[in-house]
């Protein structure tokens, strides 16, 4: 990795982090509403594991998506426009923030009803596999998620049928206000789950931007070379509530103090600096050109047109 | 009489039901540490214990359908769903089990379980967020399905629901959560499949449950304008449905007005539709009227689904075509 490498890793991290404040504070003006489910936290595992990613390769996610989206490199504007709810939107405003697509990028959603995603995520790989095609797919999902039967019949399927899928679990350790203290039955990594179906597990410091890309990428290869699918699971953790609408009050203040130590957003140009990898000044320099990045992506997102009405009927068939 | 919300109501039903009766108990996502994504349950947890107050895990079909096998084996769970969109994932349980069990056991097993779901869009939640899937639920037979439209109604009908030894779909508007209403402060309960006239009338029958009622008020205020007289029914129960009482009203106004917050295509008011024409088909001075959701996926944008939903023009230019009123 060499110094452009490492800004670049920075500056999807804090494009991520910028987006998310100001997708809540656009949400309390009223601009964005339903839900909302920022990723602020977690930047390191979108961009650490997408970095190791090829443009042939699909992500299929969940709901809390944007992290996901941005390091894949949807646009910033069409992004900001869709939880608008305006016509220039990635999702021409329909999808709203928890369903983002764009299939020119290979970025197959943004899927709300947990678990969902995941079968739907084998049926990308099983297409690659069907045509002999080499490209992975990546699949995102919560601590959560790993309670719902599609979890686990997917597993299964993939690892019967050597899928070449990457279960990307995303244990920030709540789902919800449910710690996952309370929905591990043997009080043991998820790892174990993949194991009983014959496939193959790594956990990774979700924190580390640098450590989330290598692993991704040994994994990714791996996997793209036939030999079936993989889980990784990346311990992270959410700054803020679970949606827009969660006080989080089942947990300590304590224990997201201890988490917020390891915020990559901070920790990670820090490093940079310190290992003489790039200067103080190039840092700001990647800090502007983000901040104007988001200035002009609110403000397109503002200055868009909302849908047309006929759009309403629009898109149900093809 | 007291005046409270409808998640009041819905927090002393369920609190009342715990306290009286040892095999109750509530189970689903979030109820406990959490208080409920609507907060109905908020505090119980604390009061009641883990026990009674039971946090699942995101395993709808399957605390679906342990819910289904406890109250076979003689408990009454009241199972949470933090939405009726969930329900999905767990509908083989709650139609091929909780429905079919009885009947195709000859009788032996009953599944006296309520199943409570927040229904219905307006939040700006999406396609996955905003179905109202009761009104498919009435198409299953050994189901019951009740939608409650204020506070009184949320209680009495939660009462009985409770009691009744079927299972029951308790599908509660999502933004109705907040409307306040009079709630007697003595014990009373709501038969499940018995509608009420909300307001008499003469020229038109009005016919709406859950957050179409508003709308309908509205609507009936817009018909006084133009010295039309609008009786109001509310459902309250969709299955069994009160065709009694929707067809004595009929008969007397002659004309009908049936409003689906759910998607137009086949809903719950279709099925009315044809029993109104089947029964008082000779009484009719019109076509029987009928609005909906537009029958597209529910979409984001704000100014799409307001126009996806229902309205009070809508109706009224739906009333004036079809009746000339
Ligand atoms: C089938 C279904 N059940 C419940 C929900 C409501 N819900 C949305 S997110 C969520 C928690 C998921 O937690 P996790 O998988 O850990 O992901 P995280 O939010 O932590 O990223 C719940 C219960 C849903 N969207 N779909
Ligand atoms: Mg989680």
């Amino acid at each position: 990795m060499n110094k452009e490498d490492h800004l670049d890793l920075y500056r999807k991290m804090y494009l991520i982090r910028l987006f998310e404040e100001s997708c809540g504070e656009n949400y309390s003006k009223g601009f964005i509403r339903g839900f909302l489910h920022l990723y602020i936290g977690q930047e390191a595992v979108a961009v650490g594991s997408i970095d190791s990613l090829e443009e042939k390769d699909y992500i299929v996610t969940h709901y809390r998506d944007h992290g996901h989206a941005i390091a894949r490199g949807l646009s910033t504007n069409g992004l900001m426009a869709e939880l608008f709810g305006k016509e220039t939107g990635v999702s021409k405003g329909k999808g709203g923030s928890m369903h983002l697509f764009d299939s020119e990028k290979n970025f197959m959603g943004g899927h709300a009803i947990v678990g969902a995603q995941m079968p739907l995520a084998a049926g990308f790989a099983l297409a690659s596999q069907y045509r002999k095609e080499d490209s992975v797919t990546m699949v995102y999902f919560g601590d959560g998620a790993t309670n719902q039967g599609t979890f686990h019949e997917t597993m299964n399927l993939a690892s019967v049928w050597k899928l070449p899928i990457v279960f990307f679990l995303e244990n920030n350790f709540y789902g919800m206000g449910t710690s996952v203290e309370r929905i591990r039955s043997n009080g043991k990594s998820f790892s174990n789950m993949a194991e009983g179906y014959g496939i193959p597990s790594t956990i990774v410091d979700g924190m580390d931007v640098i450590a989330v890309k290598e692993t991704t990428k040994e994994v990714v290869d791996k996997v793209r070379s036939g030999n079936g699918p993989a889980l990784i699971e990346a311990t992270t953790f959410r700054f803020q509530g679970h949606s827009m609408a969660d006080p989080a009050k089942y947990r300590e203040s304590s224990e997201v103090d201890e988490w917020r130590k390891k915020d990559p957003v901070e920790s990670f140009p820090e490093y940079i600096i310190s290992s003489n990898i790039a200067s103080k000044e190039e840092i700001e320099d990647v800090k502007k050109s983000v901040e104007d990045e988001m200035n002009a992506a609110v403000k397109f997102a503002t200055e868009s047109n909302e849908p047309d009405l006929e759009s309403l009927s629009k898109d149900v068939y093809l | 009489m007291a005046e409270i919300t409808l998640r009041q109501a819905l927090q002393k039903g369920l609190s009342e039901a715990i306290e009286n009766d040892p095999d109750v108990f509530i189970m689903g996502e979030d109820i406990g540490a959490y208080g409920g994504a609507y907060a109905i349950t908020s505090g119980f947890l604390e009061k009641y214990g883990p026990d009674r107050i039971k946090d699942t895990p995101i395993s709808e079909a399957g605390f679906i359908g342990a819910g289904i096998g406890s109250a076979a084996a003689g408990l009454k769970p009241i199972v949470e769903l933090m939405s009726i969109s969930f329900s999905l994932v767990g509908f083989d349980q709650i139609v091929n089990m909780a429905a079919n069990i009885r009947y195709m056991s000859g009788g032996q097993i009953n599944v006296p379980m309520v199943i409570r779901a927040p229904t219905g869009a307006g939040m700006q939640l999406g396609a996955t967020h905003s179905q109202s899937f009761e009104t498919w639920l009435c198409e299953v037979p050994g189901l019951k399905v009740v939608a409650p439209s204020n506070p009184k109604d949320a209680l009495g009908l939660l009462r009985s629901s409770i009691k009744d030894p079927n299972p029951v779909i308790f599908a509660e508007s999502a933004g109705l959560y907040g409307t306040k209403g009079e709630v007697s402060e003595e014990y009373y309960e709501i038969e499940i499949g018995k509608a009420e006239i909300k307001q008499e009338g003469t020229d038109i029958t009005l016919i709406s449950y859950g957050h179409g009622i508003p709308m309908i008020n509205k609507v009936s205020e817009e018909l006084a304008k133009k010295n039309v007289s609008s009786e109001i029914i509310d459902l309250r129960s969709l299955s069994p449905i009160d065709y009694d009482l929707i067809n004595n009203s009929v008969q007397k106004t002659g004309r009908a007005l049936l409003l689906d917050t759910a998607r137009k295509n086949g809903g719950v008011m279709a099925e009315i539709a044809t029993n109104i024409n089947e029964d008082s088909g000779d009484y009719l001075d019109g076509p029987i009227l009928r609005v909906g959701s537009e029958d597209v996926p529910w979409p984001y944008n704000r100014k799409l689904e307001q126009h996806a939903m229902s309205s009070v023009p809508k109706i009224m230019n739906k009333i004036e075509q079809g009746y000339s009123l």
